[in-house]
């Protein structure tokens, strides 16, 4: 068999860590080659390492058979490899041309760039491979779904056969999800291989040929799909037995403690982003919201906790009117906030484990008295926290930054429980941790359920978002499209409501031409 | 004065002063569009103006007419050599390039005087160039009516230069593939770097492009307004330059007007006295015009503009 | 190697081979490097009076290398500290010159004019940052050189000349005491104000609800939104506070060491000192002590290197301040050689 690429026994360490440890990769010609694990486990360091980014410490990598030293990007691109980025690589003021030429310009006799020749070669492989794309547009003005074709289409512009598609599906609509994967088999018709790096087991059992599960940097297992299930990947993922559904109680609601009537908000450019929505949570359930990236979830958080202004609409906590107050009024009236973005939002990572613990409580009592902060309190908190919700840390005065991201989200989470708050929002509270961290997140958030407090939880997971919530409310452009209970649904019917497909079957693809145009339109 | 003679004197004042604020606000552009800050423009001026004059004292009896041309390229060099203390320091050594600039300025300040007193003796100033940047007529051009005498009589080559090197500089910057690149990573390094730019040397060759043209600015100042060299005599510029830049929002036109304006506002300072109106008009507020329109421009009171993204952030590879 | 340590032994190595640098250009340039450190040494601590003056040079830079570290620990870079301190200098002589009060009034009231006239010049980059989003840097250069046209113009209003006449002797930090003893220098009763000012500021920052607050805003602002806190106000009071200090430290000029204001043709060179002072102090109040005492010290103890039989330019001095900076600032450089070091040793 003709293999494409063999990263044979590749070692990259960084200081002490070891992120790669004589991993063993081979692709074969034509196939689509999954590359699972966990995040941290070593998948994109691997890619890295292939791409010309990092320099391995060992081992050796053939193209063709041929043994290959890539010292750069640019080697990479010679020897036909081209990487499918998961955070788009992207200048946000260039236009589609000058992204995908950049590095590579075809020129006019005096030098200066030839944009036109340029635009229609983009333009034939735009057609050839389906890649829609405007080759004027500014990149700022497209949306997700025609950024992820730009990158795909710089690296055909470059002439690769060999493709790495990182983590592509992560912020993808089940539409575009669907259009990629009719995208990557058609690459392959056209004679590419495709390394895919995922941790979605659906994805692989989906479109893959064969799969190599990493964990821990080290390389487990290559599987051909045929002839393995999610459990068996999932536990090699892991490293033990996964189980998929969150054991809990029988939900018991009582009374509404969040009502959110008739909202309206804008995005930071100023156009409506929740529009006209409705919503309720009550003591002692879990409310899931599912939905697609970017249909007005941000924005719905941030209204309700104060960060953003609301334009009209009321919000009711607890029976008093919170619209539009202060952040900390919000908070004191009765809510805890975990949020979408750990280090951007939740966290001074320069500031230590106790600094963090107190980030909402520091002005009162007992942790400062006339405005002089009580550090011996602070830190008895702190590390009372610390055994509670099993931090590692090396001590409380630690920076957060110091900590892995699981226990940087525990620090979130214990903080925000522990004021006992009535209702607690959590934003997408697993993102980017392992298996066991989102088991004890799921737990935390089940127990405060269970203690007759009202759980907002806000997901682009679908999985989560069916295992945890008691209540599921689809949210689409804006508005709650419908609420469906968990048991009584499925993943099909759930997708099709988040793409905005509301029971009518008949007008199916009359909505999705609507979904795309807006997304156009965005 | 007659109204073609009074515009043609402000004009010719205003792109008089305008000509060292384009040159060193181009390399402003160059600099900053590659992600690298270099508020150390007011010491490379320094070092411009410094080398010029020197340079054209001691090389006058070798090159005799074509001195100051010599001079200015000489300073163009020393410029770029002395600037690239900054790329080591800030995109090598990942310093604050804010930080990196202002030590450049206390350099280029102590350094400057330093050489100056160990060449005379310990005077602080050194003595007048004997050859300085002339005033000539552009041939043909100068018989047009009016506007010949406006624009093309009795005028300094180095302010036309200055003009034609902001057009070069945009034609670079946004039509040739070194612009592209070097815009590229100012923007988003990381993205750059996978589509093979090298980002360091980029913001190297963005640096010492500043560095070479903040010379050129210093030495024609030097050698067409106070022909001598002391601490006082780049008081400002390299700073004003750095807002033209602003101002002009990053482009080299746009810049390139800001310092035609921010020329005139300084010349009218000089030459205010003998325009009416203008010389009712107290000097405070013409000297401090071109700060505060800057601080109205970066305040968006003059339209919006907006910095390149990855300004005075270090690219350290495997970071987003 | 801890960040503790690292933070104690880059400035040190920094200035270790900040003067060996300098040794070696003085070397080059034709002069004696150990006749030109000697007198340095001896510029500084020669006799009270050059002690006496030392200390009155590191007054004003303990000053504005706080100004800049209060405000860089609250994510802020003003750069500004010249033209807060212009104002500073300006209104205090002012007021020195303008009443006829008692002592115990006049004197603190020109030193808190001298403070709110640097803390109303803060204010405007502040307020353009919390309400714009304006970038403080750009904002403080325009108006460092705003500051100087301005001052200058109300300075020949005042004076009808470049210079003002002396402020009253009840606005003076003059100590009798402190000019006997260092042989009539001109150092001055600021240091105090100085010392003090930095207790303060470190009190601020580390012990206080509102230094929690202003540094936390530093390091995150999206975190202290979050966590309810008030950004745009914050970002505000870090920067008076800082223009505030600023402006202590023109008072210091302007009442201590010259007792007049004068018109200006190019910047003071204090705050721009300053902001060397607060990068060797790590922006530490604490260590910005450190620094402006090894700064201020090699600033005046440079004039003595002119003379015979050195002879060497005082501006020499700048040179090696910069180099020391480029040094502390490029942290990543000892890390890299560290790194370098212990890998070939590795290999032995």
């Amino acid at each position: 068999m003709d293999y494409v690429i063999e990263m044979l026994n590749i070692t990259k360490v960084f200081g002490n860590f070891v992120a790669n440890d004589n991993i063993t990769l081979q692709l074969k010609k034509g196939e689509i080659h999954a590359l699972l694990g966990e995040n941290g486990a070593g998948k994109s360091t691997l890619m890295n390492v292939l791409f010309g980014l990092y320099q391995p410490d060992g081992g050796e990598i053939r193209v063709k058979g041929k043994s290959v030293k890539i010292t750069d990007p640019n080697v990479a691109n010679d020897l036909g490899i081209g990487m499918v980025h998961q955070h788009f690589m992207l200048v946000d003021t260039f236009t589609v041309t000058e992204n995908i030429i950049l590095g590579k310009e075809p020129k006019h006799g005096a030098g200066t760039i030839d944009i036109k020749s340029a635009a229609e070669e983009i333009t034939r492989l735009s057609e050839l491979y389906g890649l829609e794309v405007d080759p004027y547009a500014v990149v700022a003005d497209i949306s997700v779904g025609m950024q992820q074709r730009v990158e795909i289409l710089k690296t055909l512009y470059r002439g690769a056969d060999i493709l790495i598609f990182d983590e592509p599906t992560a912020s993808l609509t089940p539409q575009e999800i669907m259009e990629l994967i009719d995208i990557m088999k058609k690459l392959i018709s056209e004679g590419k291989s495709i390394i895919l790096i995922t941790h979605k087991l659906k994805e692989i059992m989906e479109v893959a040929d064969r799969v190599t599960v990493i964990r821990r940097g080290k390389a487990i297992k290559t599987l051909n799909v045929a002839e393995t299930n999610p459990t068996e990947l999932a536990s090699l993922m892991v490293g033990r037995d996964v189980v998929f559904k969150t054991e809990k109680k029988p939900a018991n609601p009582k009374e509404e403690v969040l009502k959110v009537e008739n909202l309206v908000v804008k995005d930071y450019r100023g156009v409506d982003k929740v529009k006209n929505l409705n919503l309720s949570v009550r003591r002692g359930e879990i409310l899931g919201i599912a939905g697609v990236d970017g249909n007005g979830q941000t924005e719905l958080i941030e209204a309700i906790t104060g960060l953003r202004r609301v334009e009209s609409g009321n919000i009711t906590l607890v029976g008093k009117d919170i619209t539009n107050l202060k952040p900390r009024k919000i908070t004191e009236t009765g809510l805890g906030h975990i949020p979408q973005d750990r280090h951007r939002h939740g966290l001074v990572l320069n500031f230590s484990v106790g600094e963090n613990f107190v980030l909402q409580s520091y002005y009162h009592e007992p942790f400062s008295k006339i405005g002089v902060l009580q550090n011996r309190e602070i830190y008895n908190y702190a590390n009372k926290l610390i055994e509670e919700y099993d931090v590692r840390t090396q001590s409380a005065y630690e920076p957060a930054r110091a900590l892995s991201g699981g226990n940087q989200q525990k620090v979130i989470i214990g903080r925000e429980i522990d004021r006992d708050p009535d209702l607690l929002i959590a934003a997408q509270p697993t993102r980017g941790l392992d298996v066991g961290a989102i088991e004890f997140i799921h737990k935390r958030l089940i127990e405060q359920r269970d203690n007759g407090k009202a759980v907002l939880l806000v997901s682009f997971e679908l999985d989560e978002v069916m295992n945890v919530s008691d209540r599921i409310a689809v949210i689409f452009d804006g508005q709650i499209l419908d609420i469906v209970n968990p048991k009584e649904t499925n993943e099909q019917e759930l997708g099709l409501l988040m793409a905005g497909h509301k029971v009518d079957k008949d007008n199916h693809q009359q909505m999705l031409d609507q979904a795309v145009k807006k997304e156009g339109e965005e | 004065m007659s109204l073609t003679d009074t515009i043609a004197f402000i004009f010719y004042n205003a792109i008089f002063y305008a000509a060292p604020l384009i040159f060193t606000g181009l390399g402003a552009v160059f600099t900053e569009r590659s992600g690298v800050t270099n508020i150390g423009l007011e010491g490379v001026m320094q070092i411009g103006a410094f080398t010029g004059i020197i340079s054209n004292l001691f090389l006058h009896d070798i090159f005799g007419g074509a001195t100051v041309f010599v001079s200015i390229m000489i300073a163009m060099i020393v410029g770029s050599l002395f600037s690239s203390l900054l790329a080591i320091s800030s995109v090598t050594f990942r310093s604050d390039q804010i930080i990196a600039g202002t030590a450049l300025n206390m350099l280029a300040a102590g350094a400057t005087i330093f050489l100056v007193k160990k060449l005379f003796e310990g005077k602080g100033q050194t003595p007048m160039v004997k050859d300085a940047i002339t005033r000539f007529d552009i041939p043909v051009l100068e018989n047009i009516p009016v506007i010949g005498k406006i624009f093309f009589q009795n005028v300094y080559l180095t302010s036309y230069l200055a003009i034609l090197a902001a057009i070069v500089g945009w034609v670079i910057l946004f039509k040739t593939p070194f612009g592209l690149r070097l815009r590229s990573v100012g923007e988003h390094p990381t993205a750059a770097d996978t589509m093979g730019i090298k980002v360091n040397r980029m913001r190297y060759i963005g640096v010492m492009i500043s560095g070479a043209l903040g010379g050129i600015g210093g030495a024609i100042y030097a050698q067409s307004i106070t022909l001598d060299y002391s601490h006082a005599t780049i008081s400002g510029q390299g700073f004003m330059a750095i807002a033209a830049m602003i101002f002009g929002k990053w482009n080299p036109l746009g810049m390139m007007g800001a310092a035609i304006f921010f020329g005139f506002a300084q010349s009218l300072s000089t030459i205010g006295p003998s325009i009416p109106f203008i010389k009712d008009i107290p000097t405070v507020y013409l000297y401090i015009l071109p700060y505060v329109l800057t601080i109205l421009a970066v305040a968006g009171f003059i339209g919006k503009s907006v910095a390149p993204k990855a300004l005075n952030t270090p690219y350290i590879k495997g970071s987003r | 190697m801890s960040k503790r340590w690292t933070s104690i032994l880059i400035p040190v190595l920094a200035v270790i081979l900040g003067l060996l640098v300098g040794a070696v250009i003085i070397a080059i340039s034709g002069y004696n490097p150990i006749v030109g450190y000697t007198q340095l040494w001896e510029g500084i601590f020669g006799d009270s009076y050059v002690i006496g003056e030392s200390i009155r040079q590191i007054t004003p830079y303990v000053l504005a290398g706080l100004a800049v570290a209060f405000a860089f620990k609250t994510g802020l870079f003003n750069i500004g500290v010249e033209g807060q301190l212009i104002v500073g200098w300006f209104a205090a002589v002012y007021v020195g010159i303008s009443f006829d009060l008692p002592a115990y009034i006049h004197l603190p009231l020109a030193i808190l004019a001298a403070g709110l006239a640097g803390a109303f010049w803060a204010f405007i980059p502040g307020i353009l940052k919390a309400k714009l989003g304006v970038n403080e840097v750009v904002v403080t250069i325009m108006l460092n050189y705003t500051a100087l046209h301005v001052t200058n113009a109300l300075i020949r209003s005042i004076a009808k000349g470049d210079t003002t006449e002396q402020i009253a002797q009840t606005a003076s930090l003059r100590i009798p005491f402190f000019e006997e003893i260092t042989q009539y220098s001109r150092l001055h009763g600021g240091i105090f104000i100085a010392i003090l000012t930095v207790i303060i500021i470190w009190f601020i920052l580390e012990k206080t609800t509102l230094g929690y607050e202003l540094k936390a805003a530093g390091f995150s602002q999206d975190a202290s939104k979050y966590a309810g806190m008030n950004v745009p106000r914050n970002i505000v009071i870090s920067m008076v506070i800082s223009g505030f200090i600023a402006g202590l430290a023109g008072a210091m000029e302007g009442l201590g060491t010259f007792e007049y204001v004068s018109t200006k043709t190019a910047m003071t060179g204090i705050g721009f000192d300053g902001i060397a002072v607060a990068v060797l102090g790590g922006n530490n109040p604490i260590g910005v002590v450190f620094g402006a005492i090894l700064f201020g010290a090699l600033k005046y103890g440079s004039l003595n290197m002119p003379n015979p039989p050195a002879q060497i330019p005082e501006e020499m001095i700048s040179v090696i301040i910069a180099v020391i900076i480029f040094f502390v600032a490029s942290g990543y450089l000892f890390q890299w050689l560290y790194e370098k070091f212990s890998k070939k040793k590795g290999v032995k």
